[in-house]
This record gives structure tokens, sequence and C-alpha cells, in this order.
């Protein structure tokens, strides 16, 4: 079968970032840019479904500015056959996403559509939900196990206080949680073929999708730094402190 | 102007996160909703009627809303979501997993995990895992909102007197089917919801040396918790994980054990009232976050800590 895996190019999660002075947004002028890890994780869960003989066709497809073909090109050397970047500089809202990638599922007809649970810039948790909700498929979100059999794939899911594990029935999304998977490494020849595999490239307007928003983002601004406070020398003055000063315990 | 809120529960008990939503809900202004969707829910009903603040509860009792599967669940709120001015949930993992797919039906963009209503229109909310504060307006016919529970204080469960109104009209679409779930067991509080929370990190070396910890959690009534370097480490499970990849926790009282604090934790515990670290490495930027810090090693300290209480 035919998987879609789509991917985000965000800040690399080991960058801390800046608030602008003017509070237009976070700093994204010379900053280290990455594949968002949880897409990573779908990256590598599509490979192994591969590897496993399950898949066999992983088309890979980002919607994000014509920069975001580096993070591609990190996909296709991760196993990825082949890539489609469906090009905007505009910063779009989940909904206008799940449009566009809609417009690609419709084109493409995977049975199987692999997304992050949520990117680590926005930090929104929506896209695959809204995804699935536009196609009419079942949804398995925060997926730590992914089960492919016959025409369903099981999923179990991250949630509150345990797993629950769903069947669902194909064409269907998953969405990933940290724990589905640890990612491989691209290796230096796979970096190098994945220079020549196909990259095409799409814009909203030949999908015919409108990217409007009714958010619109008033200011960005740093978070109320906590201060610290004190160190206590011992065990006793703690739990004094705590009684009588902090009054918690 | 009406809010219509998702309740959170197990087809037997309210869950505490709706509390807080309702209170966002409040901050917003206008009539209150509370829908319970599930299966022989009917206690759960009379549990939402009590709640302070809200005038009607909604119950839609039907077996294919047992598991609150968001196949299923989504037409049905999307449907009756259509005549309100908000839609709101809590941002727990059924209300991520659910909300998104019922604004995408409604066709309206969603606003993601507020910690504060500015006004009708306007929110506050986290991004970049908690390293910077949006504030979103949104003009959208009717607003989807995911509720982070940290950033409101519960309104009373009880006090409350809302008429119960029965609906109909689920069906099981046959997307997605309940297969199983493993629910950790336990007698502690849940962490969202404790009051005093006791977390361990890498520096509890194994899963074993957690016991000291639990030892003090049940003299406080704390729930256990832990960084993503111990579950990672395979100390613990990861339903115990506090940080932007875990739980997002603000108790009275976090006390933090062997946890160097990363960044990813730190947005997950940074709103606790008060915070207090246990670590030997007085360098470890925990300290500079907590109200109360010890450098100490932690397995003399524990053991004292639980003598002293």
């Amino acid at each position: 079968m035919k998987i879609l895996v789509a991917v985000k190019r965000v800040v690399d999660y080991n960058v801390k970032v800046r608030v602008k002075a003017d509070q237009s947004g976070v700093e994204l002028a010379n900053v280290k840019m990455a594949l968002n890890p949880f897409c990573e994780i779908a990256v590598e869960e599509a490979v192994r479904l591969k590897e496993k003989g399950i898949a066999s066709e992983i088309v890979v497809v980002s919607v994000g500015p014509a920069t975001a073909q580096e993070q591609l090109r990190t996909a296709l050397a991760l196993g990825a056959d082949r890539a489609i970047l469906v090009e905007s500089s505009d910063e779009l809202s989940s909904l206008a996403v799940a449009r566009l990638l809609k417009a690609v599922v419709d084109r493409e007809q995977p049975q199987l559509v692999i997304l992050g649970k949520q990117a680590i810039d926005s930090d929104n948790n929506q896209t695959g939900q809204m995804l699935a909700a536009l196609c009419g498929f079942a949804q398995g979100t925060f997926a730590s196990k992914v089960e492919v059999a016959g025409d369903s794939v099981n999923v179990t899911r991250e949630i509150d206080g345990g797993l629950q594990t769903v069947a669902l029935k194909l064409p269907a999304i998953v969405t990933t949680d940290l724990r589905l998977n640890e990612p491989r490494y691209a290796s230096l020849p796979n970096i190098m073929k994945a220079k020549k595999k196909p990259l095409d490239l799409l814009t909203p307007a030949a999908l015919g999708v409108s990217t409007a928003s009714t958010l619109k983002t008033l200011k960005v601004e740093a978070p109320a730094a906590r201060s610290a406070g004190i160190k206590v020398k011992s065990v006793a003055e703690l739990v004094e402190k705590l009684k009588n000063e902090a009054k918690v315990i | 102007m009406a809010i219509l809120v998702i309740a959170e529960h197990d087809n037997a008990a309210l869950a505490a996160a709706t509390l807080n939503t309702v209170a966002a809900a409040a901050q917003i202004g206008g009539d209150i909703h509370l829908l319970v969707a599930g299966a022989n829910c009917a206690a759960v009903a009379e549990a939402a009627a009590q709640v302070a603040g809200v005038s009607t509860v909604l119950v839609a009792d039907h077996p294919a809303l047992a598991h609150q599967l968001a196949e299923n669940l989504a037409p049905l709120v999307s449907a009756l979501g259509r005549s309100y001015s908000h839609v709101l949930a809590p941002a727990t993992t059924a209300g991520k997993n659910l909300l998104p797919r019922v604004a995408a039906l409604l066709d309206v963009e969603q606003i993601s995990e507020i910690v504060k209503v500015i006004d009708a229109d306007t929110f506050q909310r986290p991004i970049y895992a908690g390293n910077a504060i949006a504030t979103v307006q949104s003009s959208a016919a009717i607003k989807v909102i995911s509720v982070r529970g940290t950033g409101f204080d519960a309104v009373a469960a009880e006090g409350g007197n809302a008429a119960i109104e029965t609906l109909t009209g689920a069906e099981d679409l046959g997307l997605s089917a309940f297969v199983g779930e493993e629910l950790a067991k336990s007698e502690r509080p849940e962490l969202t919801a404790a009051k005093v929370i006791v977390s361990g990190g890498r520096g509890m070396q194994n899963g074993d040396n957690f016991a000291l910890l639990y030892g003090v959690a049940d003299q406080l009534g704390a729930a256990v918790g832990a960084s993503r370097a111990a579950v990672d480490a395979g100390f613990v499970p990861n339903d115990m994980q506090v940080g932007q990849t875990g739980k997002i926790v603000a108790p009275q009282l976090y006390i933090a054990v062997g946890i160097s604090g990363a960044i990813q934790h730190l947005a997950g515990m940074k709103d606790s009232k008060v915070i207090v670290a246990i670590n030997k490495d007085e360098e470890a930027p925990i300290f500079q976050v907590a109200d109360y810090g010890l450098v100490a090693d932690l397995f003399e300290a524990v053991p004292e800590l639980g003598r002293a209480l």
C-alpha cells in the first residue's frame, strides 16, 4: 500500500527560542531549522512498514517555504521514495494545512497517512485530526504502536492514564507520539541518493485551496520569568519553610 | 451567546478537567451548556448538573459513544455546535483527539490550549513549549477552543442545578472500533488533579528507587511524576511523565527529586505554586526556578524528609 507522510520544518528542538523585540513573533533569522521530531518519527514508522513489506511506496509531503525542501530531502534520505512541497511562505493555520493535505490525499490516494501529533513551534496538535475529518477517514492519534492487518490498522494510543487500542478501517490517519519508535540516522550514501529522488513543487493555488484564516496573532511575548528562590541547608529547614512560610504542607 | 463545553468522563464519574474548562467558559461569559456523551452515563449527567454555573446538561447516551471514539462523536458535537458561539473541551488526550475533528467538520479554525481569556474573541496560549505566549484573536463564527486546565481554577463541582436534556441521533459510522485499554491502576491522585506532586528524574538511578518517592508521596497525599529522562531510561511508565511531551501540571507544591531541569520538563511544571528541588548538583538548572532548593544526595534527603513529615 501507499503511505503518505506529512512533515513540517520547524526551529530545531535544541534551540532556545527568543521572542522578537516588537512582539510580532519568535526570532527565526539565522536560527537552525530541522524536521519536526514527531514528523521524523512518522517518516521512520513509514520506512519500517516498507521494510516489513507492508508499504510499497512512501510519499512525503510538506507545506511550507521553499527552504522546506531541506527537510523533505532529510525524509528522502531516511527512506521516503518521493517528495511533494506545497510551497507557501505564509504562516498557515492547521485548518489551511489540513485542506492542502486533503487535496494531496485526493491526488495520491494513500491507504495510510502518518503525521506527527504536533509541531513543536505552534504546538497546535490539530492537523492530523482535521485531515481525518476532511477526508472522512478514521484517526489513530498519539500512536505508540501501529499494526496493519488486512484492510484495517490497529493503533495503540497514549491516553491520559494509560493506553487505548483501536481498530481503524483503511484508509486511515495516524499521528505519532514519542514512543512509537526511535528514528534512525540517515547514512551518507542515503543522503547522496536522496538528492536524486523526485521532488515535486505545488502551490495552494494549483491545488485550488484557499488558505485564508480567521485567526490573527496580536502579539507574542516571553513568559513571565520565575525567579530563583533560596537554598535551604537541611531537610529540617525545608520542612519548616514549607509549613510556616509557603504553608503548602 | 451560549457556550458548549464537552464534559470529560469515563461513563462513571465526571473528570476534574471539566471543571477547569467550565471556569474558562464562565470567563468568556454566556449561558453554559455541558455535553455528556457516552453510554450508560446517567450518573455523569447527574454530577454534571451539579456543576456551578452550568445551565443545561445535554446527554447523548448511546452504545456508539461508549468509548467516545472521535469518528462517532465529532459529527454529533459539530451538529450541536452550530447553535453556539463557542465550543470548549479540556486539553486532555480525549479533548485533543476530538476537538480538531469537530472544528474541521464545522469548517472553522481551532485555538489550542488557551491559558487565559482576554475577551470573547481573544485568548492567550503557550507556543514553543511554553517559551513564548501568543495572544490570538479569532473572527470565526464559532470559536472552537481547547483549554489547558492549569490556566483556570476549577469551578465548584456542587451547588449548581442544571436542567438535563436528552439528545438523540448518535450512530456508529463503522470507521473505528474500540479494541481494549490498559489503564495504570493507582491509589494515588491523578497527576493533573493532584495538589502535591513528587517527581523523580534520572538521579533516581532505577525504577526500584522510586519506592522512596512513593513513601513520601503517600505521606503528603501526593501524585508521583517523572522527568522524560527517567521515562526514557525505563525507570517508570510514560504516563508518569511531566513535561511538554507529557503532562502539564500546576500543583500547590511540586517536589523535583534528582531532576536537572531540562527546558522540556520545566515547560510542564513551572506554573506550580511552590517548587522544591532536591539535587546533589548545585549547578542544576532546576534551582533557577525552585522556590526552595536543597543541595543534597537524594538517597539521604528523601528518607529524612519522610521522617520529618
